[in-house]
């Protein structure tokens, strides 16, 4: 069975096709804003000028599909909406069922199906979601997530105020590396909940006060990554499970996985990240829980495809192992 | 003195290794060891485990002063508290609304003291000798702002939600015991809305 999947929940635009055993395709085409974040509007424009030729693209590789899956939310309400339509006209064309999934679900399931990861404790890092996950029964619980800003929008916020270019996170990282002095910065940890915005604050006056760039980033990262550490370790312990599986943009910055790989070794658990193309939004995740739900009896009428900005993990059924 | 050598001679029953620290638990007491985290940077490490050491010590002693049951203290030593050890049952395996009307009536009591617990969670209490014990002061911190304690209790009503299908009675009882509490009704209105803002600032960026 083939499935394919559109994910546009943000500034990525990407279309996958999945089989049961493994990732057939991706195709990304995503809206890079020309300065300053994200522009919620700029980037449905972006994407409805450019859904069209992307789908195009992909169905001229692969011989057929059976299920057409997107991503319902939780997003920004303009980009999903262009996805929904682009899934619906797709579905109907044809003649094929139409399954919409949850964005943050979808990471954790390529997740654990590209990995082998069992019953993890997962960390979801992206711009706007920051949360730890783990299964309870039926459902996936958040246990901790971030009190204001997700450390993807974190980090691009100081990066925009250092003067870096979109995206944030990777120049932060670069900068990071070469950083050598670490500044306190306020570690903001309640319970599992955690907090940046104070963090992203106080890194501004570092470098109003002629802190180097580099250190600010060094600083920066230390801190955040290590309260995201903490909190992953505390779900871990409070919950007895011994994988952690990292997921989300955010998860492709290799000194967060090396501060997590270090943590679990440490509680002799097991540390699990999918494949880089994986990490960040995919249109494959998409398919790939669009192709699981579908086999377990799920199917989006056309009447229940509406967007869902605020769609939270906690609310989706999970049927399947 | 003889306290030292008992410990000499004792191995741990259990050793339980949180996110935070260690804990030793011995026949009767119990070492917190805030342990080297690799994973952190020295600086940010050394900073953490000092000033989490003194702070809940200072807190846990303080705690009892406004009649929350809390261990005893033996002995602080750099990164590491000895403590009572308490024997009883984790409040999680035998949590009821009456239990959680209680826990109600102690946050109460800290939150007039300006004690932030940082970490309420059924799985750092302990039932005794009738009575609830606070055992973790981990993340504590003194703070009088209605913010710092909506958030406290935000994090107790989140972790009932993760933990018992039946939470809403349970938080309905825990805030007719916080009740007691003189600020209670502007702290209760802040834990909702503390609730409602990580999605609403989701929202706005979203929608802009």
């Amino acid at each position: 069975m083939i499935s394919l999947g559109i994910e546009g929940t943000a500034w990525s635009l990407s279309v996958g096709v999945v089989d049961e055993d493994e990732v057939l395709l991706i195709e990304n085409d995503p809206y890079i804003p020309k300065e300053g974040g994200i522009h919620p509007r700029e980037a449905a424009q972006h994407h409805s000028e450019r859904i069209g030729p992307l789908i195009k693209s992909v169905l001229s590789k692969v011989d057929k599909v059976d299920v057409v899956s997107f991503s319902q939310g939780p997003g920004m309400g303009p980009c999903l909406r262009i996805v929904a339509t682009a899934a619906r006209v797709l579905s109907l064309k044809l003649g094929k069922p139409l399954v919409g999934v949850n964005h943050c679900l979808a990471h954790l399931e390529v997740g654990r199906w590209k990995t082998g990861a069992k019953n993890p404790v997962t960390l979801y890092v992206s711009g706007g979601n920051s949360q730890v996950i783990a299964r309870r029964g039926k459902r996936y619980r958040v246990f901790g997530e971030t009190l204001d800003i997700g450390i993807g929008n974190a980090l691009d916020k100081l990066a925009r105020y250092m003067g870096l270019k979109h995206p944030g996170g990777p120049r932060i990282e670069e900068l990071a590396k070469r950083g050598k002095k670490y500044h306190e910065l306020p570690y903001v940890v309640k319970g599992m909940d955690f907090s940046f915005s104070g963090m992203v604050t106080a890194a501004q006056k570092l470098y109003d006060d002629g802190v180097s760039k580099e250190d600010v980033a060094f600083s920066f990262q230390e801190t955040a990554f290590a309260m995201l550490a903490e909190v992953s370790e505390r779900a871990m312990a409070y919950l007895d499970r011994d994988e952690l599986l990292l997921v989300g943009g955010v998860g492709a910055n290799s000194r967060l996985a090396e501060m997590l790989k270090v943590m679990c070794k440490e509680r002799n658990a097991k540390f699990y990240s999918p494949p880089k193309e994986l990490m960040g939004d995919n249109g494959a995740m998409i398919a790939y829980l669009g192709l699981l739900m579908f086999k377990h009896g799920y199917e989006t009428r056309l009447e229940n495809s509406t967007v869902k900005p605020d769609f939270r993990i906690e609310e989706v059924d999970v049927s399947w192992d | 003195m003889q306290q030292k050598r008992r410990k000499q001679q004792q191995k741990p029953e259990k050793i339980y290794l949180g996110g935070e620290a260690e804990v030793r638990i011995y026949a009767d007491y119990v070492e917190k060891i805030r342990r080297e985290k690799k994973y952190r940077i020295t600086e940010l490490d050394k900073i953490l485990r000092e000033n989490r050491t003194r702070s809940e010590a200072r807190i846990i002693s303080a705690a009892r002063k406004v009649g929350v049951p809390t261990p005893l203290i033996f002995d602080v030593e750099g990164e590491k508290i000895t403590m009572e050890r308490i024997k009883g049952e984790p409040l999680r395996e035998i949590m009821n609304e009456e239990l959680s009307r209680k826990l109600g009536q102690l946050v109460a009591r800290l939150h007039d003291a300006r004690i932030i617990h940082g970490d309420i969670t059924p799985m750092n209490l302990i039932y005794s000798d009738g009575k609830i014990f606070f055992i973790d002061f981990g993340l504590s911190f003194y703070d009088n702002r209605i913010e710092s304690k909506g958030v406290d209790l935000h994090i107790y009503f989140e972790s009932l939600k993760a933990y018992f299908d039946d939470w809403r009675r349970l938080k309905e009882a825990f805030i007719s015991g916080y009740s007691s509490y003189s600020k209670a009704e502007e702290v209760l209105k802040r834990a909702e809305e503390i609730e409602a803002r990580g999605r609403y600032v989701e929202r706005r960026l979203r929608n802009a």
